[in-house]
């Protein structure tokens, strides 16, 4: 006689939760949530008992409040009698200015260093193992530090420029010279002309007027465009159109004839011919800097802050976009060059029609994680007295306003959203040049 | 049960706040170590000399707060604090008292939630510039650079300075005082602000002191003073008689040399009282008779710390001026000891 057994049932038993290997990952992922989230309001809960127990309450009121302080670099108009929010808003131009133009001067420095650092020359070569050397294995504040000495410690004092009647009389030069009569390098910014318009009135009465001339501004509320910057745009992004269609057209004779047709000095007049004539219609001219009292005036004053911060970073991150560059280009194997070389290319074609185009593949996700670096690494702009977004709202907005933790949330909270702004853009020109599977 | 475990939590995170925001003076008994903010480098008011060890004015008062609550002026822990992190330090614990001529508003006392316990220096925010310059008044200063310290009341000051005379600047934002000197010194900018006694001070330092000039403009006022936690009164009351010991001892011809001549031999009840010869004025602080003592016998009194440190035969060479006794015509006057 058979005795049958039945299955064993597969009822569901506690300790199934940890000894059976379906449910264990789940178990422990839940327990790990529980604990995380546990911490959180553990983190939330001592905040409001410490705000608590100091009397502090937590709202960003202050923001609409007058700021009472001024600031040397201003984008936009903004005057002590702006708000807080004003202030932190004009840092954070003065943040993305920074980041914007050590970002393509990091990238123009990386790309041609980290070509050259392959150059068969060997000077060039070990010149360039140099730079990368020196300047990524130094930390970053030492090279803004070291810039913003050298720039302020070896440039003449806006008084050195001065020539006073006795001077002329004994025909004394003065200590120092405008550079081609129109750039002054002092101690504390490099003045360069300003360039103004003009239309239907004497220049004198344009330039005394701060508001810009030609076409006028529009005023935003937040801040002013300028028309003529606005149109100039326009006519701009119209040529590049239009040159755009000369290439398509010069690809389609290509195609058809074999006979590549010239097109550069069309694509030059193209380029150069309708914005030059908007801007003589306009009556650009330049306002040269003069030495006015204590310092240059009616120029444009570029601050040593901004050119020290600006150079050192886009001279520190280019070290290490060159390394990126250089890897890229190693990727692509030599049989390509080769390849290249065979159909008759020359080495300067090799590089931008065949190389470059596949190392970017290779060369784009990690350059993202620089331009990252660079953004962030402007927050170092105090130690330089430069006033960027870490300068107003991080330092002097939350020192005379006491909002620690307001301050520094509102701070995290722009820097994060900067940074996934820059590298959402970089992945999407990432997909644009990544190898396309079909 | 997860319920109860969040709630558990909850209560003892509630319980580690509560315990932190406990009694100061038992803390500092309890570590056997006062935690002072001071300076991060201002000759005469608080700086590391050649040895490594904090001397100045204001160190001075974390000396003689450390002698009257541990009995011993060197168990005192000094941290460097700039402007801009000075009362984040002191708001978060991380210092007992700041002692770093941080100026009595307002904002600070209310807003910002702390207590100024007295004025150890009377002060104005004021300009220095190169003799060469050709200056010989802050009104002559239009169109100017001027290198401002961030995170301190002379930022708002310049600001309303420059605006009523409808002047215009350029402010050179600096992160702290040797910064400062180095971009005035270095011609980065024609004007250095801050306290009139700051700027002495900082002159002191400078290799050709007598080529710089303070213009006789005195902006603001600027009230320096040691401040502490708000709330916390028992630790203000032993700061603010700390100090007013210091001011009184002055006052009743009791110096570092003579003090225990003075003690043995006193009829002046008040004196009597200050020692701890007589009276229990040091029980009522929470700490012991000779408290007073002990301060004034580590540091001297209070015209003794600032003739040692800051006054006119030092290179700093500041006059009493408003900080002398109100018996001689200044501001300093110690409520009295009953």
């Amino acid at each position: 006689m058979a005795f049958v057994q039945d299955a064993p049932k597969d009822s569901f038993r506690l300790s199934m939760l940890i000894y059976d290997t379906r449910y264990r990952s789940l178990t422990i992922q839940v327990v790990v949530l529980i604990l995380f989230m546990l911490f959180l309001s553990w983190l939330l809960n001592n905040t409001i008992q410490n705000l608590a127990a100091k009397d502090r309450t937590f709202d960003f009121g202050f923001l609409l409040s007058r700021a009472g302080y001024d600031i040397n670099q201003r984008l936009v108009e903004y005057t002590n009698d702006s708000t807080h929010a004003r202030a932190a808003f004009i840092g954070l131009l003065n943040t993305l200015l920074s980041a914007v133009v050590g970002c393509i001067l990091a990238t123009i420095i990386g790309v041609v260093v980290g070509v050259l650092r392959l150059s068969n020359n060997w000077l060039v070569s070990r010149l360039m193992t140099v730079y990368v050397e020196m300047f990524r294995n130094v930390p970053v504040l030492l090279w803004i530090l070291l810039a913003a000495t050298i720039l302020s410690e070896t440039t003449p004092n806006p008084r050195d420029f001065r020539v006073t009647p006795e001077m002329q009389a004994a025909g004394e030069a003065p200590k120092a010279t405008m550079l081609f009569g129109i750039i002054a390098v002092t101690n504390r910014g490099t003045d360069i002309p300003e360039p103004k318009f003009c239309v239907g009135k004497p220049r004198e009465e344009c330039d005394a007027d701060p508001n810009e001339g030609g076409l006028g501004i529009i005023d935003l509320g937040i801040f002013k465009v300028s028309l003529n910057l606005l149109a100039l745009l326009v006519v701009f992004g119209g040529s590049i159109f239009a040159t755009r269609r000369l290439k398509r057209q010069a690809d389609a004779t290509q195609d058809a004839t074999g006979v590549r047709p010239v097109t550069w000095w069309k694509n030059l007049l193209i380029l150069v011919l309708p914005s030059a004539a908007l801007l003589w219609a306009l009556g650009l001219h330049f306002v040269v800097p003069e030495l006015k009292g204590f310092n240059f005036a009616g120029g444009i004053t570029v601050l040593h802050s901004f050119t020290a911060l600006t150079l050192a970073l886009a001279l520190y991150t280019a070290a290490f976009i060159a390394e990126i560059v250089r890897a890229g280009i190693m990727a692509i194997s030599r049989g390509q060059s080769e390849a290249a070389a065979a159909l008759g290319l020359r080495p300067a074609r090799t590089m931008r029609l065949v190389i470059l185009p596949q190392a970017l593949r290779v060369i784009i996700p990690p350059l993202i994680s620089q331009y990252l670096n660079l953004t962030k690494n402007t927050s170092l702009a105090i130690a330089v007295s430069y006033m960027d977004l870490r300068g107003t709202l991080g330092g002097i907005t939350l020192n005379q306003t006491g909002k620690e933790l307001e301050c520094m949330l509102l701070m995290m909270g722009i820097y994060l959203t900067i940074s996934l702004i820059i590298s959402s853009c970089m992945n999407i020109f990432n997909r644009a040049v990544r190898l396309k599977e079909r | 049960m997860k319920k109860s475990v969040f709630l558990g939590t909850l209560s003892a995170a509630a319980l580690i706040a509560g315990i932190a925001g406990a009694a100061t003076l038992d803390d500092v008994k309890g570590r056997g170590e006062l935690i002072c903010g001071v300076n991060t480098g201002l000759t005469g008011f608080g700086a590391p000399d050649a040895n490594g060890n904090y001397q100045g004015f204001d160190v001075a008062m974390c000396k003689a707060l450390a002698a009257a609550v541990l009995g011993d002026a060197s168990k005192v822990k000094y941290i460097p604090t700039t402007g801009e992190t000075r009362f984040t330090a002191l708001a978060s614990g991380e210092v007992d008292v700041l002692v770093r001529n941080s100026t009595w508003t307002f904002m600070r006392d209310v807003d910002l939630k702390f207590d100024f316990v007295a004025v150890n220096y009377y002060d104005g925010q004021g300009f220095m510039v190169k003799k060469d310059l050709g200056v010989s008044s802050a009104k002559e200063l239009d169109g100017a650079t001027v290198c401002i310290q961030t995170g301190t009341t002379t930022e708002l000051n310049l600001a309303d300075f420059f605006k009523a005379n409808n002047m215009s600047y350029t402010p050179v934002t600096v992160a702290d005082d040797s910064e400062g000197q180095r971009q005035y010194l270095a011609g980065a900018c024609d004007a250095y602000t801050t306290d009139a006694s700051g700027l002495a001070a900082s002159r002191a330092s400078m290799p050709d002191a007598e080529n710089h000039i303070i213009l006789p403009e005195i902006i603001s006022k600027e009230p320096l003073g040691p401040l502490v936690r708000h709330g916390d009164n028992q630790w203000g009351d032993v700061v603010r008689w700390t100090y007013y010991a210091l001011v009184a001892a002055e006052e009743y011809g009791v110096n570092k040399a003579n003090i225990e001549e003075v003690a043995s031999t006193t009829q002046n009840p008040e004196v009597k009282r200050l020692l701890g010869v007589e009276g229990e004025l040091g029980e009522k602080l929470g700490l012991d008779k000779e408290w007073a003592k002990r301060a004034i016998a580590a540091v001297g009194n209070y015209g003794e710390i600032f003739e040692a440190n800051i006054g006119s035969g030092t290179p700093i060479g500041l006059a009493r001026g408003l900080n002398a006794l109100w018996t001689q015509g200044g501001l300093q006057y110690a409520p009295p000891f009953r």
